[in-house]
């Protein structure tokens, strides 16, 4: 099975405290660490072990700027086995429906069975699976959570429903698919694994190989624009704790003995 | 002498010679014995290289003290005495059982240099010995079939019972001291029948009550019974030569290697591979041990060489609270697969994944590197090495738990496993009593003649940054010119290193390796002992590294720092050797010199401490694993301090303190027990 992955580089929640950027429209990102999306990097893992199953290869696919390259590479030292980077002047700035475009573009030029996805990315906007299956008129499953391969035509994806409950479908292949976290358990990756790929080629694709109108996509073709970004201002009744852990918490129990809580 | 027939000139029905079986018991049972070592060495010679022909001296001494001293057998006593004297026997009765298989041959042979008054000496000894030997099979042989001590139970899961095996070899060696006995009490007893010759015989030995009880015998029977009881001993003595590499007493041949190869270093971690340096590391096709053959021939001569006596697990802590994991099976698993892989005939099988095939991975990742085992074993087997190996293969293949997985990551981008920000790493020094009477100096900014290590738990973690305070108001006070590192500092990778991040280790090491190197200090201290650690044994060519405890030691005798008596002199303390300040670097007396300094301080000891001393829980990563276990081993510890009659705790390591502060609360003994990092009791107690 030709398996595609598409990913994102994002800031690592783990590993940042995120502030606001003096401007105030976004993180401030001078002093941010990014890595692979999380649901990504299960849809890879997910990939990897399919390929292992029944044959095949895994793509790893990227929109982004040069530093983009570091998590391709990092996919492909979990096993992907090739690597592509889109990366033009003209995408940047891109919003939901850009980067389903520029991706389609790519995906129409090879001839993959099974599009994969994380369900969202650092922005929760969760839409680009979506759009980039609309586009190409594949079928399309979101919030997968299993995976089972039945011939070379239909796999079976499962969705877990609110309240815990599992749903299985059959799905004609090809077809797009927004992977869950919890899907697997992604292999670790560790530095030697990302130096064995180090030297490997990873094709750099713009506007221009893909055949799309610089136009459409990035800040000129953007149909949605973030006009602010901030914290939102504290309401009635909310207060928040301030100090070290112990003394956040034996405030919070003294508001609970006042309150009649405890 | 006695005109008995001795085996090299009986002949039996009178006309074959006695001396052809003589012959030919030891050419089958030495030629066997050959092909049978020539194929368990098989292994050793596919495995990886191991470098183990250094400090000549030094494994001399091992050699002297822990094989042929037995210094590690009384730390169980019955057991221990036993195997003394068994082993003791062995090496006095080997030189008997030598010059009796010549006997066979030659009638009345006699070691040279064993003739004359050393022999007479040699002769009353051996008779001892023989005695001494049945006696102790006797004991160990009821110890092991009746009252079956609980460490030698083998649990399902890892196989049938080893009681039969170890209950025929008691047996086997008691029929070596019989049969030997009696071949000597029936000549005795037949030269006394015979010319009133009572020779001298060593009284109560087995030889001399034999003696009394042949004396009503005839001279047929004795003569026969001469016969016999030296064919059984001989054919016996063979049978137990090739019996011996077929199980958990291979030992008896491999002890000697075993113990002379042993590790010399405690606290250092092998290389990846001998001989390949950390620049070459690139160029590995693989990392650590995934199959068989991965292990160093040294490795697999420690599985050859497990005896099987459960001190290990018994002293295990991962094993005391359920994880799955027996160091003693680790040993035994592999040596089963090397027995079935490498048979005595026909081909050699390939071997598998050993996680998947004998091992799990939860198996190889419950280890808390604690040291335990190795301290314990008589034979000196190595744990640590082994499950560092197996880490790399893991980490090598991908399969690490999702729980190690984040804070591998973290320390990847920030260096820290928490992934809190570089540039926070000097927070702990910002709080606002502490700012207000300290300033730290910063290396990168300020020249020092002392660099303090803080390392990331007690830079970042909330609770344990007031070790870091305490630590600085003590090289204050005690007059040590000291900086840090701040943002330049990385985690020591004390864990990473033995979490089998092998490449992620060697760039900490370098940053941290630099940094100090940058700011020229002339000594390192530390309140972290898997810093100290890592920096002492791991690192390579930097200043020398001391924990703050022996600072501290060192500055009361020298009068820089002077204690108040004891401000609580109703409570009962308890000191708690962290694994990584006592076991693996010896650090045992100074925090206790420093704890007896405060006058008026009632301080008790663990029935468990020192070099036994029971791991808190793990430090570094281990506090990210989530373990399968029945209990914490912080709540075993807190439970053991309770036992000794003490209501404080005190430890000289961040992650023990963590571990035994969680341990008082989930063991319900919040109010009557607390734990004190040996700096805060320091602090409390400055003049």
């Amino acid at each position: 099975m030709e398996i595609l992955v598409c990913v994102k580089r994002v800031p690592d929640t783990a590993e940042n405290e995120f502030e606001l950027n003096s401007a105030g429209n976004d993180l401030d990102r001078d002093d941010l660490v990014y890595s692979v999306n999380e649901w990504d990097n299960y849809a890879v893992e997910e990939a990897i072990q399919i390929v292992d199953n029944v044959g095949g290869s895994v793509t790893v696919v990227t929109v982004g700027d040069d530093e983009s390259e570091e998590v391709l590479r990092r996919e492909m030292a979990m096993g992907a086995n090739n690597g592509v980077l889109l990366s033009d002047d003209a995408f940047e700035g891109s919003d939901g429906k850009g980067i389903a475009a520029i991706l389609k573009a790519e995906i129409e030029k090879g001839r993959y069975d099974l599009i994969l996805t994380g369900a969202q990315a650092d922005e929760g906007a969760g839409q680009v699976g979506g759009m980039l299956a609309a586009m190409l008129d594949y079928p399309y499953a979101s919030l997968v959570n299993k995976i089972e391969a039945v011939d070379d035509a239909t796999i079976k994806v499962g969705r877990e429903i609110e309240g815990g409950n599992q749903e299985m479908n059959e799905i004609q292949l090809p077809c797009v698919l927004s992977i869950q976290t919890g899907i697997n358990e992604p292999r670790y990756v560790g530095i030697r694994g990302i130096r064995k790929v180090a030297s490997v080629d990873i094709p750099v694709k713009g506007a221009g190989d893909l055949g799309i109108d610089a136009a459409t996509v990035g800040d000129a073709g953007a149909k949605t624009k973030r006009v602010d970004y901030f914290v939102p201002d504290l309401g009635e009744g909310a207060e928040m704790l301030e100090g070290s852990t112990d003394e956040i918490i034996e405030k919070l129990i003294e508001k609970l003995k006042a309150k009649g809580g405890l | 002498m006695s005109s008995i027939i001795g085996p090299a000139s009986f002949e039996f029905f009178g006309i074959f010679p006695a001396a052809i079986l003589s012959f030919i018991l030891p050419v089958v049972g030495v030629g066997l014995f050959a092909y049978i070592m020539a194929r368990r060495l098989a292994p050793l010679v596919r495995a990886a290289p191991d470098y183990r022909l250094d400090h000549i001296g030094r494994r001399i001494q091992k050699l002297i003290v822990i094989w042929l001293g037995q210094i590690r057998q009384p730390r169980y006593m019955l057991a221990g005495v036993l195997h003394i004297v068994i082993f003791a026997g062995f090496l006095i009765l080997s030189i008997r059982s030598v010059s009796l298989v010549v006997i066979g041959l030659s009638d009345g042979f006699v070691m040279p240099g064993f003739g004359g008054w050393p022999g007479v000496v040699y002769n009353i000894l051996k008779d001892y010995a023989a005695t001494f030997v049945l006696i102790a099979c006797i004991i160990a042989g009821i110890r092991r079939g009746v009252f079956k001590p609980a460490r030698y139970a083998v649990p399902e899961k890892y196989g049938k019972d080893h009681t039969a095996e170890a209950v025929f070899v008691l047996g086997i060696i008691a029929t070596l001291m019989i049969s030997e006995s009696l071949f000597e009490a029936s000549e005795l007893a037949y030269a006394l029948k015979e010319t009133g010759d009572a020779h001298f015989v060593a009284p109560l030995t087995l030889v001399w009550f034999f003696k009394i009880l042949l004396s009503g015998a005839s001279f047929d029977f004795l003569q026969g019974l001469h016969i016999f009881s030296y064919f059984l001993h001989d054919v016996t003595f063979f049978f137990f030569l090739c019996f011996l590499p077929l199980g958990k007493h291979f030992h008896v041949i491999t002890s000697f290697f075993n113990v002379f190869f042993m590790r010399l270093d405690k606290g250092k971690i092998k290389p990846v591979r001998h001989g390949v340096t950390a620049e070459q590391l690139d160029d590995l096709e693989s990392f650590g041990v995934k199959k068989l053959e991965d292990f160093t021939w040294k490795h697999m001569l420690d599985f050859y060489s497990c005896a099987d006596c459960g001190r290990c697990s018994d002293q295990c802590p991962a094993n005391a609270v359920g994880r799955p994991l027996s160091p003693r099976f680790i040993s035994i698993k592999a040596r089963d697969l090397m027995f079935k892989n490498y048979p005595l005939s026909g081909e050699i099988y390939k071997s598998k994944m050993l996680v998947e095939d004998i091992y799990t991975e939860d198996e190889i990742w419950s280890c808390t590197t604690c040291g335990a085992c190795e301290e314990e074993c008589p034979l000196a087997i190595e744990y640590i090495d082994k499950m560092v190996d197996l880490r790399r293969g893991m980490v090598d293949e991908g399969m690490v738990p999702q729980s190690l997985q984040k804070p591998l990551k973290a320390l990847e981008k920030r260096g820290n496993p928490y992934g809190k920000m570089e540039k926070k790493r000097a927070d702990w020094a910002l709080e606002k009593e502490f700012k207000a009477a300290y300033t730290i100096k910063d290396l990168g900014k300020d020249a020092a003649d002392t660099l303090y290590f803080v390392d990331s738990i007690t830079s970042y973690d909330d609770n344990i940054q007031e070790i870091a305070r305490h630590t600085a108001v003590i090289l204050q006070q005690a007059g040590v010119d000291f900086g840090i590192l701040g943002k330049e500092e990385k985690d020591s990778g004390n864990e990473v290193l033995r979490f089998g991040e092998e490449m992620l280790y060697q760039d900490l090491k370098e940053q941290n390796t630099q940094a100090i190197l940058d700011t020229g200090v002339k000594q390192i201290v530390t309140a972290d002992p898997h810093a100290y650690n890592a920096l002492k044994n791991d690192y390579t060519g930097l200043p020398p590294v001391r924990h703050i405890s022996q600072v501290v030691a060192e500055k009361i005798t020298s009068g820089a720092l002077s204690l108040k008596p004891c401000l609580d002199p109703d409570k009962v303390y308890v000191y708690h050797d962290p694994c990584y300040l006592g076991r693996h670097n010896g650090v045992y007396d100074d925090p206790r010199q420093a704890l007896d300094a405060i006058e008026g301080l009632t301080r008790v000891e663990m029935e468990k401490s020192r070099d036994r001393s029971f791991c808190c829980g793990g430090g570094g990563l281990m506090l990210f694993y989530e373990p399968e276990e029945d209990t914490r081993m912080g709540v075993l510890r807190v439970n053991m301090a309770a036992e000794a009659g003490a209501n404080v705790i005190v430890t000289a390591c961040p992650f023990c303190l963590v571990n035994i502060q969680d341990a008082i609360k989930v063991a319900g003994k919040e109010g009557e027990m607390e734990a004190l990092d040996f700096t805060e009791l320091i602090v409390r107690h400055l003049r």
